[in-house]
C-alpha cells in the first residue's frame, strides 16, 4: 500500500494562535530530501543522513538563504510515523508568518500541498490506524473536505475570481482554436500560430504573477481573525466599525437598519489582524431587503471567530437582544456597553451574567473605552483564547501553490513554442494551466473544451 | 406450427461496421456465430462519408488493426485515395484517411464474413431478446425463428425505428432507403432498457460528368501511401489514386438558406431526435456561424465505379427545391445533377451509461453492444465497439478475463470509458482531445501498444507476435545506442549542421542530443552515425519520435502512473454505496447509477468530487477490496 503514494505533502499540523510554536509536517517519500532543501543544520548535517527518530536544530532559509525561521526538526522513518511514510516534523518558533513562509519553501522544494483530511487518510492507508476507525476517517476526510471547499470559494475575493475566470477564458479559447484545427485540418490551419500565440501566453503569466504577488500580500483571500460586530439596530456597530478601522467605511445615521448589507474591513489592533464584518442589525422586520441582511448577519456570526456584541446602553434589553445572545452563546465574545455619553439603563454586571463574556463600557461616537477593548482583544489571542480559521490561511497557499503551476506551465508553452515544437505540442500545458487554475474556483475540466470546441469553432463534414 | 429454432454461441444483430468486426472476432475465436442483417447486399455499408480513417478516427483504425479486427486490412484493399493528415504537426496527432470504393469495401467485407468458418450470414430482422431471469439467451425473428445464444451482440447502428426526412418528406426507412427496424425497441424497452434518440444527417450526391472541375482545387492523395494495417506490405498500396475537390458556398447560397429556414425539419420542430454539434447541417453552420461568408465544400468520389460524388461539408434537411438551388450556387456545382437528396436520419439508440465497460449491459447478462446503438457516430468508433464487444462475449461465455481497455493504453479505451461514465447527449464522436495520454497513443505505435492483447484474446497470431517482440526489442536496443553514442565537432558533423541550418558544435555532443532539435531528426543524421545498424523503416520511425519527444513522453508516463493506481482499484460490483458512509448524497446517486468498476472511473463521474473518492478508497480498504 505504501507505494501507492508517490507525492511528498506538507502541511502546518497546528492551529494558527499567536502561541508562536507550530509544527510544519512533511510526510511521503521524498520527506528527508524535500526538508534538507530548505534547512541548514547548526552543525552542517543532511537529515537524509540521520537516524531514525532523532532531533535536530537550525534554521530554515530562504530563496536567497536569509533565515526564516530557527527550528527544531524531528525525523521518523517509514513505517514509524503518524502516517507510516518519512516524516519530518518542523518545529517553528517564529509564529504565523513564520510558519506559512516555511510550508511555500517547501513546497517550492517540491512537496505539495496536503488535501484536507490527507495525513489522516495516509495514515489508514497504511495502516497505521486500525479499521475499526474506518469509518470516522471517512467522516474526517468529508468533513474537512467541505469546509475547505466552502471557505475555498466563498473567500476567494470577487475581483480575483473574475481575473482567474477571464484568464481561464482566454486560455480554452487558445486550446479550442489549435484543438479544432488539429480536428479539422482541412478546415482550419494553425500553421505558424506559436508567433500569434506567444504574446497572448506572455499576457496570461503575466496576469498570473500579479494574483501571485496579491497572494503573497494576503489580498487574495481574506485572512485574519473574523471578527463580526452584531447587535440590534441602530445600537452602534457602525460607528464601531469606524472607530476601530479609523475610516468613514460604514455610513451611520441615526436611522435603525441603515446597514443592509455587510462592510468588510480587514484592521489591524496591536499586531493581530481582524477581518471585521458590520453587518446588519437584528431586528423582526418586515422589509425583504432588511431580511435579507438580518439572515446574512446571522450565517457570518455563526462561523465567526469573534463576535463584538454592541448593546445600546441607552435603551432597555429586548426581545431582539434574547435573539443575539442565544446566537453567540457558544462563541467566543466581547460585550461592548455602547452609548456611555448617554445615561445608560442598563448595568455591565447584569450584561456579564447574561452573556458570560467580558464586557466593556464604550462610546463609539466618542472614541471612548477603544483602548481597553483592543487590549482586551490583544490578551484573548495571545492566552490562545483566539485562533482564527486555518483553513484560510492553508487554503491561500493552495492557491498560490496552484497559481505557480499555472504559471510553469505557461512557461512551457513558451519554450514549446521558442523551441519551435509542432502546434499540437502547445495545447499540453495549456490545458494544465487551465486545470491549475480550475482547482482554485473548484471547477473540473468535464466536458468544458469540447463544448467550447463545438460552440466557437465551425467543423465538420 | 413448426418453428424454426436453432442453437449458437453467438448471435450478433446487424452487419455494419460494428456487427462485422464482432461476428469475425466471434467466429475466428471458433464460436458458433450468427450475423443477422435486414440485406445482405448492404454489408459494411457505408451510406454517409466514403472515406475511413480522418483525425483520432485514423489511429481507431490502427487500433482495431493491432487487436486483430478487419477495418484496416479492408480499407487497405480497397481504397482510391489516402493521405496522412497533421503531417506537418507533433506525431501524435498524424492521422490517416482514406477515400473508399464504397462499393468494393463493402463487398470485400461481405466475401471475408462469408469465407469466415463458423459465421452464418442470415437475412432477417430481429424482432425480440430472448431474457431469462436476467440473462440474455437468444433472439427471436420477424419469420418467427428462435435463435438460441450463450451470448448475444446489438449492433443495429441507426436502422432501429429509423426515418429519413428532408423537407416536408418523412420516410420510416433506414439510410439509402434501407428496411427499418421497427420491433426491436419495444422488446428493449420492456426488458427494462432506457432509449433514446438521435438525429444525424448526410449531404447529396451529385452526378460527377455535371461538375465543372475547372472552378474547384484539385486536392492529391499523398505521394508515398501510408496502409492502415500493421499486416499490408506497403509496396501494396501505392496505386494510383483519384483526386478529391475544394470549393466554397458563398453569400447566394447562405442567403437562399436563410431565406427557406422556415421549411427546414430542424426549425419547424419536425425533427425531435439530437444532432451532432460537430456535424452540423449547412443550414446549422450557417445560422450558428452567420459572420462566416464562406464554409469549406468536398467532392469526394464515391468509388471507381460509379459516377456519384460526395458534396462534403453541405448535409442538410432542406425540402428538394431549396437543396436543389442551393447546391446549384456553388462554383462548379452550377449545372451538377443530385442523384440523391441530402436527407437527416433520426433513429433509437441507448443511454451507454447501461454499459460496463466490457460493452455488457449492466443489468442484462450476456448482452452487449456496440456501435451507433450506443450513441457514438462514425464507422470508425462504430468498428472498434463491435470488436470490443465481439471479443467479450466471447471472453464471457468461454469464462476467460475481459478486455477493458484503459485510458491510457489506447484510443478504442477512451472512447468506451467516454461513453459508459459521462452523459452524452448527442452522437459521441472520437477526437484527439479527448485523449489525455495522446502522446503516448499514436498512430504509430499502436501495434507495440495494443498487439499482446489482440493476442491474449486469439486474434492475432503467434508468428505476428513474435514479430512485435522483436520489433520492441529493436527499438529498445537501438534507443540505448542512440543515447550512448557521441559525435565530436568534426568536419562531417559541421557540414550536416550546416546543411540542415542547425547550429554548429562547440564541443562533443551525444546523437539524441541532436535529434532533439527541431530541424533534426534521426534519420537525417545518418551519415555522421557509423555504427548504424540497418534497420526497418518503421523501427526507425520509433526510435526518432521517442527520442525527439522524450521531455513531453515521460511527463505523460509519469501521469499515467498515477492513473494506473486509480484503475487498479477494483470497485466490487455488488458494493451498496448507500452503505458508504460520508459520502455525498449526489455522489451516492451518480455511483448508484453508473456503478463503476474501478476508482478510476468513479472520479471521472461528474458529480464524484474528489474527496468522495478518498472516501471510497478508504471505505474499500477498511472492507479489504483491495483490488
Amino acid at each position: 500500500m505504501a507505494e501507492f503514494f508517490d507525492d511528498t505533502i506538507a502541511a502546518i499540523s497546528t492551529a494558527m494562535t499567536a502561541s508562536g510554536i507550530g509544527i510544519v509536517r512533511v510526510s511521503g517519500p521524498d520527506a528527508f530530501e524535500i526538508a534538507d532543501r530548505v534547512y541548514m543544520g547548526k552543525n552542517g548535517k543532511k537529515l537524509i543522513n540521520q537516524k531514525a527518530n532523532t532531533i535536530h536544530y537550525g534554521w530554515i532559509t530562504g530563496k536567497q538563504g536569509e533565515i526564516l525561521d530557527e527550528v527544531l526538526v524531528m525525523l521518523m522513518k517509514a513505517p514509524h510515523s503518524y502516517t507510516g511514510e518519512h516524516t519530518v516534523e518542523i518545529d517553528c518558533h517564529g509564529g504565523v508568518i513564520a510558519m506559512r513562509k516555511i510550508l511555500e519553501q517547501l513546497l517550492l522544494a517540491g512537496a505539495r500541498p496536503a488535501e484536507p483530511g490527507e495525513f489522516t487518510k495516509r495514515a489508514f492507508l497504511n495502516g497505521r490506524i486500525d479499521l475499526s476507525q474506518a469509518e470516522a476517517v471517512m467522516d474526517i476526510i468529508s468533513a474537512k473536505n467541505e469546509y475547505a471547499l466552502k471557505s475555498s470559494v466563498k473567500q476567494l475575493q470577487g475581483s480575483v475570481q473574475k481575473e482567474i475566470r477571464s484568464i481561464r477564458e482566454k486560455l480554452i479559447y487558445q486550446i479550442a482554436f489549435i484543438e479544432s484545427a488539429l480536428d479539422d485540418p482541412e478546415h482550419i490551419s494553425v500553421d505558424g500560430y506559436g508567433e500569434e500565440l506567444l504574446p497572448i501566453v506572455q499576457e496570461a503569466e503575466h496576469e498570473i504573477r500579479r494574483l501571485i504577488e496579491s497572494a503573497d500580500k494576503g489580498k487574495m483571500i481574506s485572512e485574519g481573525i473574523k471578527t463580526v460586530i452584531v447587535g440590534k439596530p441602530n445600537a452602534g456597530k457602525s460607528s464601531l466599525l469606524n472607530v476601530l478601522s479609523g475610516e468613514e467605511k460604514a455610513i451611520v445615521t441615526d436611522i435603525a437598519g441603515t446597514t443592509r448589507d455587510v462592510v468588510e474591513e480587514t484592521i489591524n489592533v496591536r499586531g493581530i489582524t481582524l477581518r471585521l464584518l458590520d453587518t446588519a442589525g437584528i431586528r423582526e422586520s418586515a422589509n425583504q431587503v432588511e431580511r435579507i441582511g438580518i439572515q446574512r448577519a446571522r450565517e457570518h456570526a455563526k462561523d465567526a471567530d469573534l463576535i463584538l456584541y454592541v448593546v445600546d446602553g441607552s435603551a432597555a434589553l429586548d426581545e431582539n437582544d434574547e435573539e443575539i445572545m442565544q446566537l453567540i452563546k457558544d462563541k467566543k465574545c466581547i460585550v461592548l456597553l455602547n452609548k456611555t455619553d448617554l445615561e445608560l439603563c442598563i448595568q455591565a454586571e447584569d450584561l456579564k451574567e447574561k452573556t458570560k463574556a467580558p464586557v466593556i463600557s464604550i462610546s463609539a461616537r466618542e472614541n471612548q473605552g477603544i483602548d481597553a477593548l483592543e487590549e482586551c482583544i490583544r490578551e484573548m489571542f495571545f492566552q490562545g483564547e483566539l485562533s482564527f480559521n486555518d483553513e484560510v490561511m492553508i487554503t491561500n497557499i493552495r492557491h498560490k501553490h496552484a497559481l505557480e503551476e499555472a504559471e510553469q506551465s505557461l512557461l512551457m508553452v513558451e519554450n514549446s513554442i521558442l523551441d519551435g515544437m509542432p502546434e499540437d505540442f502547445y495545447t499540453i500545458d495549456l490545458m494544465g494551466a487551465y486545470e491549475a487554475l480550475g482547482r482554485i474556483l473548484g471547477e473540473s475540466l468535464g466536458e468544458n473544451l469540447v463544448n467550447e470546441i463545438f460552440s466557437k469553432f465551425c467543423t465538420g463534414k | 406450427m413448426a418453428v424454426i429454432e436453432k442453437y449458437f454461441d453467438i448471435v450478433v444483430i446487424g452487419a455494419g461496421h460494428a456487427g462485422c468486426e464482432a461476428a469475425l472476432a466471434a467466429a475466428r475465436l471458433g464460436l458458433e456465430t450468427i450475423c443477422f442483417t435486414v440485406s445482405v447486399d448492404s454489408i459494411a455499408l457505408m451510406p454517409c462519408n466514403p472515406n475511413i480513417g480522418g483525425t483520432s478516427k485514423g489511429h481507431l483504425v490502427r487500433e482495431i488493426d493491432a487487436l486483430g479486427g478487419e477495418m484496416g486490412k479492408n480499407i487497405d484493399a480497397t481504397f482510391i485515395q489516402s493521405k496522412m493528415l497533421n503531417r506537418s504537426k507533433g506525431p501524435a496527432v498524424h492521422s490517416l484517411r482514406a477515400q473508399a470504393d464504397k462499393s468494393e469495401y463493402s463487398r470485400r467485407m461481405r466475401r471475408i464474413m462469408e469465407n469466415t468458418d463458423h459465421l452464418t450470414i442470415k437475412q432477417a430482422e430481429v424482432t425480440d431478446l430472448i431474457v431469462e431471469d436476467g440473462i440474455c439467451t437468444g433472439v427471436k425473428t420477424l419469420g418467427g425463428g428462435i435463435y438460441h445464444a450463450k451470448a448475444v451482440v446489438l449492433c443495429t447502428g441507426v436502422y432501429l425505428n429509423a426515418r429519413c426526412i428532408y423537407g416536408e418528406v418523412s420516410n420510416y426507412t433506414g439510410p439509402n432507403g434501407l428496411q427499418s427496424a421497427t420491433h426491436l425497441t419495444d422488446s428493449l424497452k420492456e426488458h427494462g432498457v432506457e432509449m433514446v434518440r438521435f438525429k444525424t444527417g448526410t449531404p447529396a450526391r451529385v452526378d460527377g460528368r455535371t461538375v465543372d472541375f475547372s472552378r474547384m482545387e484539385e486536392q492529391l492523395g499523398d505521394e508515398r501511401v501510408v496502409p492502415f494495417s500493421f499486416s499490408t506490405n506497403p509496396e501494396d498500396v501505392q496505386i494510383d489514386q483519384v483526386s478529391c475537390w475544394l470549393t466554397y458556398t458563398n453569400e447566394e447560397t447562405h442567403e437562399i438558406i436563410r431565406n427557406n429556414l422556415d421549411r427546414s425539419p430542424l426549425y419547424s420542430g419536425m425533427i425531435h431526435g439530437t444532432g451532432p454539434r460537430y456535424c452540423p447541417s449547412i443550414e446549422d453552420k450557417v445560422v450558428r456561424f452567420a459572420d462566416k461568408n464562406r464554409h469549406q465544400v468536398f467532392l469526394e468520389p464515391e468509388g471507381l465505379y460509379t459516377n456519384e460524388m460526395y458534396i462534403g461539408g453541405m448535409s442538410s434537411s432542406l425540402p428538394e427545391d431549396v437543396q436543389d438551388a442551393m447546391y446549384h450556387t456553388v462554383p462548379g456545382l452550377e449545372h451538377a445533377k443530385i442523384v440523391r437528396n441530402a436527407y437527416a436520419i433520426e433513429y433509437d439508440c441507448i443511454n451507454p451509461i447501461q454499459l460496463n465497460a466490457t460493452l455488457e449491459f449492466k443489468n442484462i447478462q450476456n448482452l452487449f453492444s456496440g456501435g451507433q446503438f450506443n450513441g457514438s457516430s462514425g464507422y470508425e468508433e462504430a468498428a472498434a465497439q463491435g470488436l470490443i464487444a465481439g471479443i467479450n462475449a466471447c471472453m464471457k461465455i468461454l469464462g476467460r478475463e475481459y478486455l477493458v481497455l484503459d485510458r491510457s493504453e489506447s484510443y478504442i479505451g477512451v472512447l468506451i470509458d467516454d461513453l459508459v461514465t459521462k452523459e452524452t447527449h448527442e452522437p459521441y464522436r472520437m477526437m484527439t482531445s479527448r485523449a489525455e495520454y495522446r502522446l503516448l497513443l499514436r498512430q504509430d505505435n499502436a501495434d507495440l501498444r495494443l498487439r499482446k492483447y489482440g493476442h491474449q484474446v486469439g486474434l492475432v497470431d503467434e508468428e505476428t507476435y513474435q514479430a512485435l517482440l522483436r520489433k520492441e526489442e529493436q527499438i529498445k536496443a537501438e534507443i540505448e545506442r542512440v543515447n550512448n553514442t557521441y559525435v565530436g565537432d568534426s568536419e562531417p558533423v559541421q557540414n550536416l549542421m550546416k546543411q540542415y541550418n542547425s547550429t554548429l558544435l562547440n564541443s562533443g555532443c551525444s546523437l539524441s542530443e541532436l535529434i532533439r532539435r527541431p530541424e533534426l531528426n534521426y534519420q537525417v543524421l545518418a551519415p555522421i552515425d557509423k555504427h548504424r545498424p540497418e534497420l526497418p523503416e518503421d523501427v526507425q520511425e520509433q526510435v526518432s519520435i521517442n527520442i525527439k519527444y522524450d521531455g513531453y513522453i515521460k511527463r505523460q508516463m509519469k501521469q499515467v502512473e498515477q492513473f494506473k493506481k486509480m484503475e487498479g482499484r477494483k470497485i466490487p460490483e455488488d458494493l451498496d454505496f448507500n452503505a458508504v458512509g460520508s459520502l455525498r448524497l449526489e455522489a451516492i446517486q451518480k455511483l448508484e447509477a453508473y456503478r463503476p468498476m474501478n476508482l478510476g472511473q468513479a472520479s471521472r463521474i461528474s458529480g464524484v468530487s474528489p474527496a468522495d473518492v478518498s472516501v471510497l478508497l478508504v471505505y474499500l480498504e477498511s472492507t479489504g477490496h483491495k483490488g
